[in-house]
Order: C-alpha cells, then structure tokens, then sequence
C-alpha cells in the first residue's frame, strides 16, 4: 500500500497497525470507533495475526496484557466510555511495564454522553488515567496521514520503553476519510529483541512479571524507575508543529480536529492583517511546554481551543506560567468549533 | 534407596505464606507434581490471581505474572492466542473467579479457550480479611455476613455447573481436599485437565474445595470436618463434564 489510497481514519488505524507489526488485537464494539475493530476482524486472520472480540474492555485490556507479555505487539481501541473501563489495565501495563497501544476515538461526556467527536478526555490521557504514579506517551493526531505515520512510532516508542501508548484522535478523524499512503512494512520489523517475555522457561530461569511489589522500599525503588523513564520521555519524545510563533502577537493552541479548524481562522484573520500563530502538540504527554514558555514573554496572549470545557488549557497556563495572558475558547459535548467562532474571538482579544 | 518423596522440579524451595492449615499449599503442591509428572515444566505459563495465592510465581519454578483482580482468564487467553503451543494456566480463587472475575471466566469458557483453570473454592475471601465470597454457605458468618448469609445476599454460586452448559468447556469436575482419598482425586482432575490442554480439546477447570481455617474460626482439623459436613453436600464432588478416565 505505497501509493494514496481514500480511507477512513478508523481504517487507517488499523492497517498502519498491522504494518507496524501488531498481531493481536482485542476490542468492544462502541461508536465512532467500530471501523476499527471490524476492519481488524476481517484483517487480522489474514496476517496470521489475533482478532478477539472481548466481552467488555476490561477483559479486552487484560488480553492485551497478556499477549504483549507473551512478546507480540498488541494493541486495543475504543472511544470514551470503554477507555473509562481500560484504566485498570492501563495502570497494570505500565506497572508491569508492558508495551501495548491503545486507541480512543473520544466522544462526548460525561457518561454515556453521545457519539459526536469531543477531546474531553484529555485529562484522563495525559494526566495517569487509572490509579498509580505512571504515564502514557500520548499522541493527538490532526489528519489521516499523520494517524499512520504515528501509529508505527506508537508501536516503536511502547517496546522501546516497554510502557502503553495512547493515541488520543475523536469522532471526526476516525470516521473521516482521506487520501492516506500508509508505509509498507518490507523485511524484519524493528522491533527490538525482547529478552522478558514469558515464553515458559526452557533452558532458562523462570521469569515472572507482576507489579505486585512488597518489600519495603522496593516499589518505591520500581517508581523511581518509572519516574526515570517518563523523564527520558520528556526529554526525548516531545512533538509539535508551529507556524507563525515569530512574530505572532497572539499565538493559538489546539491539538487534532480542533488545530485543523483554528489553522482555518488563522488564516481568515492573518489575511486581515492579524499576527497570529500556531503550536500544534503532536505529543499531549510529554506536553510542548517549553516552545510555549518561550514565546510567552514576547506576545500579546494564547488562545487555547479545544473540544472540551478546558483542560489542555491548564498545561498552557502552567507553561505560561503568567508571563502573558492564556484564553479559552471550547466547545463541549459533542460540539464543534468554527473556523468564524474562533476568528471572532481572535478579534475580540486584540 | 528409592527416593519416594521430594520437592517436584516445577516447585521453589522456599516456605510459603500461607496460614496453618490453608488449602493452597496442598493444591500447590498437586499442581507442582502434575506439571513434573506431564513433563511440561518448560512450557507452562501460570497466571496468578488478586487473593491469597497473589505470589504464588514466587513458590513455582516456571514462568509466571499476575493479572488484575478477576482478569486472569483474559490474560490467560492473551498468552494463549499468542503461544498455542504453551500451556497456560489461571489459579484462582472464589472470589476472584466467581465474583468480580464472572464475566470473564464465562466468556473464556464459552470461547473454548484451550486454557486450564484451577479454581479454589474456599467459601471466603481470605486475602482481604473474610469476607463473604459467592461461594459462602448460607448461614455461614463472614467479615460482611455478621449474622450469618442469607439468601438476600445470594446463594452459593455453583459455578462449574454453570459453566458445564456452555460447548465450549470440554472438562470440569469437583474435588476436595478434605482426606487423603480426597487429595488423591484432585490429582488426577488437575492432570486430566491439563491433558484436555495439551491434546487441544478446549476448556477445562478444576474447583478445589479447600480450607480456610483463619476465616472459618476453626481448627485445620475442624476446617477438613467442615468441607465434608458443609461445603460438600451443597457442592458435590466428582465429574461435572467430560470424564476422568484416561487419566
Ligand atoms: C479491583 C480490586 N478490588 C478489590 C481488591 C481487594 N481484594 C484482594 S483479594 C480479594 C478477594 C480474594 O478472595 P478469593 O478470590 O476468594 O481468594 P482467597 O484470598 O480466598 O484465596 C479482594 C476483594 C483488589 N485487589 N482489586
């Protein structure tokens, strides 16, 4: 599949997966996400790969637990609600420090909510999720494109770590199509030789993986441990586009659906004469905060949008650290911004 | 001199933690010697449960992890799909299993996963300090049934017979470890239910009457009464599906 090809977004998970070299997958039905798991049922046997249908996420993030600790690349999808139910093991993925990628193609809340696209679970991505001192890199794709080409980093950045991966995308990009020229896997994958897996212990000491840690002192040692990790994380693993931050007097914030709509205001107000930039975060956690902390002290204020009360807000605003003023504008429960509702503002603030 | 006794090669030698009298140990020890005596100790994965027997990878010497409270059959079918050559197991308690675990022992069951669980039925949460479990006798006082269980918290939950309706569990049966004769008969289940999993059959599991002396207030030796006045007339032992035979 080297040349463009029309996809859904959903679809294109789930093929950019399998390039990747995921051959386990495990998922619950749930709306806007079910392209995905389908499209996995019919490719997954093909490649010789595992599709389970689970009886709830719990049980279908634990299945992942146990493929992955028993060396494949896994991986599991949902959209909010079924996220709510995979912390418990989410938080046991990264205390047992297992790679998986898990998908959540968020929609509105709280509760059940409704299908439209939202990014209301921001919080619950980039802040743990699940109980535990852990976190997740994660990913807020903006395009169909750069969906495929950050689920091969996902898959790579969860064994080079040995920790989960999230990619945060919503109603709208899963279930959008565009055109999408998603890598074709040829040769070996690189995927590093795992020398922890439980394979039964042949010719070997027996391995045992948990995150039950009683000693005292040790599980203090082991979050020392992941704490060092997430720290090289943040060193290393930071994404994010800008454009026009040079001379901007007021730069705007938004990640996924919700960048692509403000990159349409900005332009409808640069061609009035505005100043006006952008910080796109490709990584939610490990979050761009010192390109925002930069450019905080030369201009006139942030517009942060989101589809959500306000939550990514609070990490600009800590960035920020009030060297300028930080705004907001959301839309919530299911609704989308406009291109006209985020220039108006951009005007009201200037 | 023949050597008639020692510690199976699938065991540590390390003491345990268990309480005197608790019926892990034995099972344990049962589960060590089949795993020897299949000559599968090098391919044998175990998932352990949330409960008492949380640690129970640091008493066997074969690859081992844990899986959250009641998830163990879906970590189990994770290891599974993806080593069908290996033998996997989930030990897990009543508790685990039958209460907060239903869902996904059912659904591993129904699936025909071609795992083995061994389930101990000791009629209480040990773990976390006594508690009713599904599996609690009525008129059984607990932690949380003060008075004794009444029916408004439930029945005793027969979950092998349950799982015995769905086609795709191929071997389950009942035992106790109450008596030797008893402990005898737990062997031979564990066994055939391993070789269900190795000759691909499907599912199978083994329910394990079994003491909890702590919780129940009573002697090891009132414990072992205790299973055969109470437990077992209202879980009766022997095969529930499948048979024994070639065992
Ligand atoms: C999600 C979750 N809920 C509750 C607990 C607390 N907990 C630990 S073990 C246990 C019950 C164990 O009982 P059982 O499965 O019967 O095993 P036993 O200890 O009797 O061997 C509970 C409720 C937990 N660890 N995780």
């Amino acid at each position: 599949m080297s040349e463009k090809v029309l996809m859904c977004g959903n679809e294109v998970v789930g093929e950019a997966a399998i390039q990747a070299g995921c051959r386990f997958y495990a998922g619950y039905p749930i709306t806007p996400q079910n392209e995905l798991t389908a499209y996995m049922a019919r490719r997954m046997p093909e490649e010789g790969g595992v599709f389970i249908q689970a009886e709830s996420e719990l049980a279908a993030i634990s299945m992942v637990f146990g493929a992955s600790l028993a060396g494949a690349r896994a991986m599991t999808s949902s959209s909010s609600p079924g996220i709510s139910l995979k912390q418990e093991g989410i938080s046991y993925l990264a205390g047992n420090e297992l790679p998986a990628v898990i998908v959540n193609m968020m929609r509105g809340g709280p509760g059940l909510g409704n299908i439209a696209p939202a990014q209301s679970d921001y919080f619950q991505a980039t802040k743990g999720g699940g109980h535990g001192d852990y976190n997740l890199i994660v990913f807020g794709p903006a395009n169909v494109q750069e969906l495929a080409e950050l689920m091969g980093a996902a898959f790579d950045l969860a064994d080079r770590y040995r920790n989960p991966v999230l990619i945060l995308g919503d109603g709208i990009l899963g279930q959008m199509m565009e055109p999408v020229k998603i890598k074709k896997r040829v040769g070996k994958l690189a995927c590093p030789e795992k020398d922890w897996i439980l394979t039964g212990a042949k010719g070997r000491s027996p391995r045992i993986i948990r995150s039950l840690i009683l000693k005292e002192g040790e599980l203090e040692k082991h979050n020392r441990h992941l704490q060092d990790k997430f720290r090289v994380m943040k060193e290393k693993e930071i994404l994010y586009e800008e454009e026009g931050i040079d001379d901007a007097e007021i730069i705007l914030v938004a990640y996924g659906t919700s960048a692509r709509i403000a990159k349409a205001a900005l332009n409808q107000v640069k061609s009035e004469g505005i100043r006006a930039g952008i910080i796109r975060p490709i990584t939610l956690w490990p979050f761009p905060e010192k390109v925002i902390a930069d450019v905080s002290s030369r201009i006139n204020c942030f517009l942060v949008i989101e589809m959500s009360a306000g939550q990514m807000v609070e990490d600009v605003r800590l960035a920020v650290s009030g060297k300028c003023p930080v705004h907001f504008y959301g839309r919530t429960g299911g609704g989308v911004p406009t291109a006209e509702e985020i220039s108006r503002k951009i005007r009201e603030l200037l | 001199m023949k050597k008639v006794f020692s510690l199976p090669e699938s065991m540590k030698d390390v003491w345990t933690h268990y309480c005197p009298g608790c019926g892990h140990g034995v099972i344990h020890r049962l589960l060590g010697e089949v795993i020897d005596e299949l000559g599968i100790r090098e391919k044998t994965i175990g998932v352990a449960p949330v409960g008492c027997a949380v640690i129970a990878y640091d008493y066997f010497n074969i690859d081992m992890t844990e899986a959250a409270h009641g998830r163990t059959p879906a970590v189990a079918t994770g290891i599974k799909r993806i080593l069908p050559e290996r033998v996997v197991f989930t030990y897990q308690g009543d508790g685990d299993l039958a209460a907060i675990g239903t869902s996904e022992i059912i659904h591993a069951a129904n699936r025909g996963e071609r795992i083995t669980v061994i389930f101990v039925n000791n009629a209480v949460y040990g773990m976390t300090g006594g508690q009713m479990a599904p599996t609690t006798m009525l008129g059984q006082v607990t932690a949380t049934t003060p008075g004794g269980r009444d029916s408004s918290a439930g029945y005793p939950l027969k979950v092998s017979e349950l799982l015995a309706i769905l086609p795709g569990t191929v071997f389950l049966c009942r035992t106790a470890i109450s008596n030797p004769a008893n402990i005898r008969k737990t062997k031979l289940a564990i066994k055939k239910a391993f070789q269900v999993q190795l000759e691909n059959k499907g599912f199978s599991l083994v329910e394990i009457l079994s003491p909890c002396p702590s919780y129940w207030r009573l002697s090891p030796k009132e414990a072992k009464e205790w299973i055969e006045e109470k437990m077992i007339p209202n879980f009766p032992l022997g095969v529930i599906k499948g048979n024994l035979k070639d065992a």
